[in-house]
């Protein structure tokens, strides 16, 4: 179907465009910036902010351009003292209403509704401040914290929690001047239907939405004397983190990033990907011994801790589908205190784990209580740990990071390229493409074939589970089976996928969830803005680094397979189950009603 | 009838659609005065939509109670023309004669003092509301002597 193109005038120069366009889609092809503060592309068109007005000739008042379709022969001002002075309006308003102590506030320097002040040039306000209410800071989430003080109400937080994620959490309660974001009944998220994703917070204008922070506790690991505090960094990283330093999006930053971990001072620099290679033989192997008997089918990937709490939360007789497999952090967080001490004849109750993720749900995951397999490992032989248990002890986002290697006065762009260390920095590019959706599914599927058939795959690259189509499905032929698998990624994908299974009508074997549209790349921890666009640049990155690596098959890992000799003995063996695996719980989040 | 069999009813009367959800959030306030925690996850469960758009709907609009109110509803106009006429003050008066906050509820159950949208009174705003009569052209004296008819 071909679209239909329509002519039109925009500050007196006249453009072709496709009907369907609003005016602020139109101007922005025709390279004119509208300033916006509620619009989200293909996400939000709920038009509460003003600040996208233009004129329209023939039209007596101004308009929202961001909802105003374009039609034949419109005549669009962008740029008239009646459009200035609007903007100007709008923006005073909002300001009247917010705290403007841009010093003390997280969002400094990234803040849109800051910057948009900037560039209108308004500096201050006349009008009173009418919002009365005050509510506290909600810092219940371990992975998030909200204050209502720096909303300016734009939803755009509510449309991504329901049109992206379908988790709707958040709504707006009341009106006017006590109009806020709430939960139900205003409890603190934790107690909500969310899933500490933070799609939300990659949205937010302002400094509304905010990761909580761990820098504070990482840095007084590494400046405590007989600390040795070991790092991991997740695929998704290295995918993103040029973004914080003026790289293009899309340029992949291993070496650069292992350098930086290194010299702002952690011991060890290990590398997720490590665990990400062991969790795709445990996890292959779950599924081969699944389907030869009988188990529970399709089974589930269970990597990523916002769709953990999602499946908890919104489909709780789906939980057997789920792989009992930990995620690769917390497979990591477990051996570096058992294995690695044992190896390396560490006092383990000397060793903090630190992770680099994408994700804000990360921190939830390893603040899961049962997460603290490697003192139970030791209790058992007779050991108490002293002080913290978590497998994991703090959890930072790629910004965070950022934050971190700025405050060390490292000249980021200037690092050489260094390697992570070993054992735990020696990983393949099946490992690398976790951090994209389709990546943990390919993974999986190298690994399994070459398991049952005792030959690898003639192309690895399976392009079928690549993309960002909402649900992909592919067949694989191995040995006369034909295994189905599906990929879905954002959470209202993965409802519908699982809405099938819920019926009995899924028809695949396995099927892999990420939480974040995109997979990890597109995580709630990673750099700002992460556009559809920037999203599939980081995952091109992904996949390059992939091709580039000798190896790209998990099983073809030597420290994976010296890890089994030494340790584990075999996959799915009585160690591993004790290490690598857990259990899930149903949420009831409304207990009695 | 118990609270679940008036919901499902009412959904079944009003159909189980998010357009209907006023109509439904009205039935459960005409029988029970208010909206419960309880009753709201039951409507999103009828309707299969969230809790938080349930809550965000009821808070919306000042005739859906969130709260179990009073023996008499005071309502006060809160809309802008009523503000220009000094409802700020009349609001003052009425709170220190309950010693009540706008908005809550005195704790022996007799009266509820709640805000409102405009209440078609404006030419001789402020205006209030006790339970259905209308009370207007107020002054900080006439409101708490209105008040004082039903103590
Ligand atoms: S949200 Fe933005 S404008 Fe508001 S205080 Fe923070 S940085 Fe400043
Ligand atoms: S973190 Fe995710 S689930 Fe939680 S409110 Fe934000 S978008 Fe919704
Ligand atoms: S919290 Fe942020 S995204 Fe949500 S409504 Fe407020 S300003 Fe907008
Ligand atoms: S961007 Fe158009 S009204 Fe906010
Ligand atoms: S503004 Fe108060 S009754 Fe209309």
């Amino acid at each position: 179907m071909t679209q239909k193109q329509l002519r039109i005038k925009i500050n007196g120069d006249t453009y072709l465009m496709y009907e369907g366009q609003s005016v602020l889609e139109a101007c922005r092809s025709a390279g004119i910036n509208i300033p916006n503060l509620c619009y989200l592309e293909g996400v939000s068109r709920r038009a509460s902010c003003g600040i996208c007005v233009v004129e329209i000739e023939g039209a007596r008042t101004l308009v929202r351009s961001c909802v105003t379709p374009i039609r034949e022969g419109i005549e669009i001002f962008t740029n008239t003292g009646r459009v200035r002075k609007a903007r100007h309006t709008n923006i005073k308003l909002l300001l009247a209403n917010h705290p403007r102590n841009c010093l003390e506030c997280d969002k400094n320097r990234q803040c849109e509704l800051q910057k948009l002040s900037d560039d209108l040039d308004v500096r201050d306000t006349s009008y009173p401040k009418i919002r009365k209410k005050h509510y506290d800071i909600d810092a219940s989430s371990p992975s998030l914290t909200r204050d209502h003080e720096k909303c300016i109400l734009c939803a755009r937080c509510v449309e991504v929690c329901s049109q992206v994620q379908s988790v709707d959490a958040i709504e707006i309660a009341e009106r006017g001047m006590e109009a806020h974001v709430s939960t139900f009944f205003n409890k603190g998220l934790d107690a909500s239907e969310c899933v500490n994703c933070g799609q939300c917070l990659l949205v937010c204008p302002t400094g509304a939405l905010m990761a909580k922070h761990e820098t504070g506790s990482v840095w007084k690991a590494i400046d405590e004397p007989g600390r040795h505090v070991v790092v991991q960094a997740a695929p998704a990283i290295r995918a993103a983190i040029g973004e914080e330093f003026g790289f293009e999006a899309g340029m992949p930053l291993t070496g650069t990033l292992a350098a930086a971990l290194r010299k702002m001072g952690f011991d060890r620099v290990f590398d997720t990907q490590f665990t990400a290679d062991l969790t795709i033989i445990e996890e292959g192997n779950e599924l081969i011994s699944r389907i030869k008997n009988k188990g529970v089918l399709p089974l589930i990937t269970s990597c990523s801790p916002g769709w953990i709490r999602f499946a908890e939360t919104f489909f709780p007789k789906l939980l057997p589908n789920l792989s009992t497999c930990k995620s690769p952090q917390q497979m990591f967080g477990t051996l570096a205190k058992t294995y690695y001490a044992e190896k390396m004849n560490i006092d383990p109750s000397k060793i903090t784990v630190v992770s680099v993720m994408p994700c804000t749900a990360k921190k939830f995951e390893a603040r899961r209580p049962e997460m603290n397999s490697a003192a139970e490992y030791w209790r058992n032989k007779g050991r108490r740990l002293p002080g913290g248990t978590r497998d994991v002890d703090s959890v930072i986002t790629t910004r965070e990071l950022a934050d971190m290697i700025r405050e060390s006065g490292i000249d980021f762009a200037r690092l050489t390229g260094e390697k992570f260390d070993e054992p735990f920095g020696i990983s393949t590019g099946a490992g690398t493409i976790f951090g994209a959706t389709g990546g943990v599914m390919e993974a999986a599927l190298r690994t399994a074939y070459a398991e049952l058939t005792g030959k690898s795959l003639k192309d690895l690259n399976l392009k079928a589970v690549r993309g960002m189509g909402g649900v992909r499905e592919a067949s694989v032929d191995i040995n006369g089976l034909t295994l189905k698998v599906a990929v879905a990624h954002g959470l209202k994908n993965a409802r519908e996928v699982m809405e099938q299974v819920s019926k009995g009508k899924s028809p695949y074997h396995f099927i892999e969830i990420m939480t974040c549209p995109g997979g990890c790349i597109g995580g709630g921890g990673q750099p700002v803005p992460a556009t559809t666009d920037v999203r599939e640049k980081r995952i091109k990155a992904v996949y390059s680094e992939d091709e580039s690596m000798p190896l790209r098959e998990s099983h073809k890992n030597p420290a994976v397979i010296a890890l089994y000799d030494e340790f584990l003995k075999e996959p799915l063996s009585g160690v591993s189950h004790s290490m690598l695996h857990t259990e899930y719980s149903r949420r009831d989040l409304y207990p009695g009603i | 009838m118990s609270p679940e069999d008036l919901i499902s009813r009412s959904a079944e009367k009003h159909g189980r659609e998010r357009k209907n959800l006023i109509p439904i959030l009205q039935d459960i306030v005409r029988e029970n005065s208010y909206l419960s925690e309880e009753a709201m996850v039951s409507v999103a469960r009828e309707l299969d939509i969230s809790p938080a758009e349930v809550y965000g709907v009821a808070t919306f609009y000042s005739f859906l109670d969130t709260k179990p109110l009073g023996k008499n509803i005071i309502r006060i106009c809160k809309t802008i023309i009523c503000y220009m006429h000094g409802q700020d003050e009349v609001i003052r008066a009425i709170e220190d004669r309950l010693k009540i906050k706008l908005g809550e509820t005195t704790p022996d159950g007799e009266f509820s003092f709640l805000p409102t949208n405009c209440i078609g009174h404006c030419h001789k705003g402020p205006a209030m509301l006790i339970n259905d009569r209308v009370y207007s052209s107020l002054t900080p004296e006439t409101a708490v002597r209105a008040v004082e008819e039903y103590i």
